[in-house]
């Protein structure tokens, strides 16, 4: 059996020329054109490229959106088991729309083969969504990255989709952590790897520790009675019956909440959708999670300027760093749109 | 102490007329034993048995603990010991029957958002230790008058007095199969192999609140300093959990019964280095439990003359600051570590993994991404309830779709994730 495969490529390997041609918009062509030919013919009686789709470098950067439109609709009409993009080398333009393509596909669940040079930038930003073969920085590498490529089409093919680690298959590491079943159970593994450790032979470990971030501090708020405070939490605390469903670990979205008016918090009127602590003391009173009645007394005293009216909430528990990044980036930019001076983080 | 495992394989786990084992078959009086098991907690509403084997189309959710069911044959004590006057005597010695190949699994409605799911068949299944076995499920309700605190306790003895009652079925039974382990006093230990490099096990514990707790010859972990164990001593019960959140990564009870790094170090003790114990330590949430009770297992690390030690985690996030404290304190003390961890990598894989982190953590295994998605088709048979598969930790909003099946993260796989190593999923940079 062969697998339906498309092919994307840029005007100048398409052969509808150089730079002048970089405005092409989306053409969609039968069968493999360009770099396709040689691909296909390293594919014979396992991959078909049934179409190409060929658009210029500076149309695709210059109205992406539209582009990835188009290339979607393209991928949904014709639902290829597998994309190849590129390869492009070291054409930035180039590279960043094959990444694109490869975004848009996992999107809609088809898997992406393509080929760049490590540096490309394409290869940085949308390295998540591609398996991306190494290739040389120029066009003169194409002999040696066509074989590479269908190489690990080939891979892809034969493994039905399950495929190894980069070294192995030869792809560029996409920074992601994949789960597969080891042939011995973790126990075993750590006790091989503490002989390994004792004995001073090599070994590898699974995970790499993470390197964090560190954010400098704001400096410090002078006259806090002038201040607007706002209230953050990772703890969960929600209105009463969780309206937005936040998740109780692994959570895909934060809530904005209003504490206008409220005295304070209390168990008739929010709760906790945190799945990775006991929620009893929290739900019996919430303002131990979320400060609303302390940060009202401060208020009243005079203490701080006031108590800004909305709270952001969302679920710690399990959820991932990346999802966390976006949400304080847009939970900052809600606050710092709303005139607030500072904010009070709290966890659990 | 030395421990004899006498192993009795179960062919069979069948309802019958009489509760009974013969020839490695298990027979359960049906409504004899929900009847003992409803006189238990006057607060049990409702207990309805059923059994789960492997290969069928079978979905229990949401699941509370796994158990294996084990008697003491020879020697003092009895299994989960400290939990009722009169059994505080130390376990770990003499000789221990255990019914291999079946489990007592415990469902009801929740208490938090936090138990899991076993499928016995299906992509699901691939995921949980606990599909292989063959399974006598309580399904067991409480009445209104249980805060969340009763509603756990109550489920947790359930399963742990069912598990020992099936378990004296295997007192006078010929096992099949029998291996004795043994640790001697630490003098006597580290004189027995003088030569080779001496190494421990630092068996991390949660401790966290409801749902998170752990009990220790019936003590709630958060209450205690880290401690010194006999290996021994978890295969007759010392350690009983109270805990399924998330349940990809809580261990049941019954893997401390079958606590997997204390078995493979048994496995190569006196030929590569010389296991000299366990030291048991918890998972508090405050930042002064956590510098205290790390600062204490390094202590006895040292105290102990250890060399290198496995340490293992249970749970993530709040805990990975305690994997990370025990890891540089026993490092900076001189004590080479090995990790055991899993990862919330996000959906994809595509974030980093840990809520901390150390450059001395240069040995870790992974036991997976908690948060790769799967999709649970739908089984003939429901034991339990899977309308809470949307609130549980690993599922969200349209989890439960109409047809029945379940889309959800692995993190809701009762041990998909497990951190003592107990089965082989792993995680790989892909």
């Amino acid at each position: 059996m062969t697998i339906r495969v498309v092919h994307y490529i840029n005007q100048f390997f398409g052969q509808k020329g150089g730079e002048e041609a970089a405005n092409l918009p989306i053409e969609l062509a039968d069968g493999p054109v360009g770099p396709g030919a040689a691909l296909q013919a390293a594919l014979t009686g396992k991959a078909e490229i049934v179409k190409t789709i060929i658009c210029g470098d500076s149309y695709f950067n210059e109205n992406e959106g539209l582009a990835c439109m188009g290339i979607r609709e393209i991928l949904q009409d014709i639902k290829p088991d597998l994309i190849i993009a590129g390869p492009a080398f070291n054409a930035g333009r180039y590279g960043m729309a094959c990444g694109k393509v490869g975004e848009v596909a996992h999107g809609l669940g088809i898997p992406v083969i393509s080929g760049m040079y490590n540096e490309n930038p394409g290869y940085e930003l949308y390295r998540n969504f591609s398996y991306i073969v190494e290739t040389t920085n120029s066009a003169a590498g194409m002999r040696q990255a066509i074989p590479a490529m269908a190489k690990l089409v080939t891979a892809w093919i034969e493994k039905e989709g399950k495929l190894g680690t980069p070294a192995e298959e030869g792809y560029m590491p996409r920074g992601l952590r994949v789960n597969f079943f080891a042939e011995e159970r973790g126990a075993k593994r750590a006790v091989n790897m503490l002989i390994a450790k004792l004995e001073g032979t090599p070994f590898q470990t699974e995970y790499e520790m993470p390197v964090f971030d560190r954010v400098a501090p704001q400096p410090a708020i002078l006259d806090l009675s002038t201040a607007t405070i706002a209230l953050v939490t990772s703890g969960g605390v929600v209105p009463k019956c969780n309206p937005n469903r936040i998740e109780s670990s692994s959570a895909s979205k934060y809530g904005e909440y209003s504490i206008g008016g409220l005295e304070c918090l209390c168990e008739a009127t929010h709760e906790t959708a945190h799945g990775g602590y006991d929620p009893v003391a929290c739900n019996k009173d919430p303002n131990r999670v979320l400060p609303v009645d302390v940060l009202r007394d401060l208020e009243r005293e005079g203490r701080i300027g006031k108590l800004h009216d909305k709270f952001y909430t969302t679920v710690g528990n399990g959820t991932s760093v990346a999802n966390s990044k976006a949400f304080g980036a847009e939970i900052a930019m809600h606050l710092k749109n709303a005139g607030v001076s500072a904010a009070i983080l709290t966890s659990t | 102490m030395k421990l004899e495992i006498g192993n009795i394989h179960v062919k069979e786990l069948a309802f019958g007329e009489n509760t009974a084992l013969s020839s490695g078959r298990v027979q359960i009086n049906r409504e004899e034993l929900a009847g003992w098991i409803r006189e238990l907690d006057h607060r049990i509403a409702e207990v309805k048995l059923d059994i789960a084997l492997p290969g069928e189309s079978t979905r229990i959710m949401p699941v509370k603990d796994v158990i294996e069911a084990r008697c003491k044959a020879e020697g003092k004590g009895f299994m989960f010991p400290g939990r009722n006057p009169g059994d505080e005597a130390m376990v770990g010695e003499g000789r221990t029957h255990v019914l291999k190949g079946m489990a007592i699994v415990t469902t009801g409605k929740v208490v938090g958002f936090q138990e899991g799911i076993i499928d016995m068949s299906g992509p699901g299944a691939e995921y949980t230790p606990f599909s292989k076995t063959q399974n006598l499920v309580i399904t067991c309700e409480v009445d209104d008058t249980c805060n969340q605190y009763d509603h756990e306790a109550i489920l947790r003895r359930v399963g742990i007095e069912t598990a020992n009652r099936i378990g004296q079925l295997a007192m006078t039974a010929t096992a099949d199969e029998t291996r004795t382990y043994e640790t001697k006093p630490l003098i006597q230990q580290a004189a027995e192999y003088p030569n080779l490099p001496k190494v421990g096990y630092v068996y991390m514990l949660q401790s966290q609140g409801l749902m998170h707790d752990t009990y220790l010859y019936g003590v709630d972990v958060k209450t205690i300093l880290p401690t010194l164990l006999y290996p021994t001593e978890v295969m007759d019960g010392a350690i009983m959990s109270g805990n399924c959140v998330s349940a990809c990564d809580k261990n049941p009870s019954i893997v401390h019964q079958n606590s997997p790094v204390i078995h493979e170090l048994y496995e190569n003790h006196g030929i590569k280095y010389n296991f000299m114990g366990v030291i048991i330590t918890n998972e508090n949430v405050t930042l002064a439990d956590k510098e205290r009770s790390s600062n204490y297992v390094a202590k006895l690390a040292v105290q102990m003359g250890l060399d290198a030690v496995i340490i293992s985690e249970e749970g993530f996030g709040n805990p990975d600051a305690d994997l990370v404290m025990n890891c540089r304190k026993l490092e900076e003390a001189g004590i080479k570590t090995v990790l055991l961890t899993d990862e919330y990598a996000g959906q994809n894989g595509e974030s980093q993994s840990l809520a901390d982190s150390t450059p001395k953590g240069d040995a870790v295994i992974t036991n997976g991404n908690a948060n790769q998605v799967i999709h649970l088709p739908a089984m003939q048979r429901l034991i339990g309830h899977d309308t809470y598969a949307d609130m549980i930790a690993g599922g969200w909003d349209g989890s439960l779709q109409a047809d029945g099946s379940i889309t959800a993260e692995i993190q809701v796989i009762t041990g998909a994730t497990n951190e003592l190593g107990y089965h082989n999923l792993c995680a790989m940079a892909g």
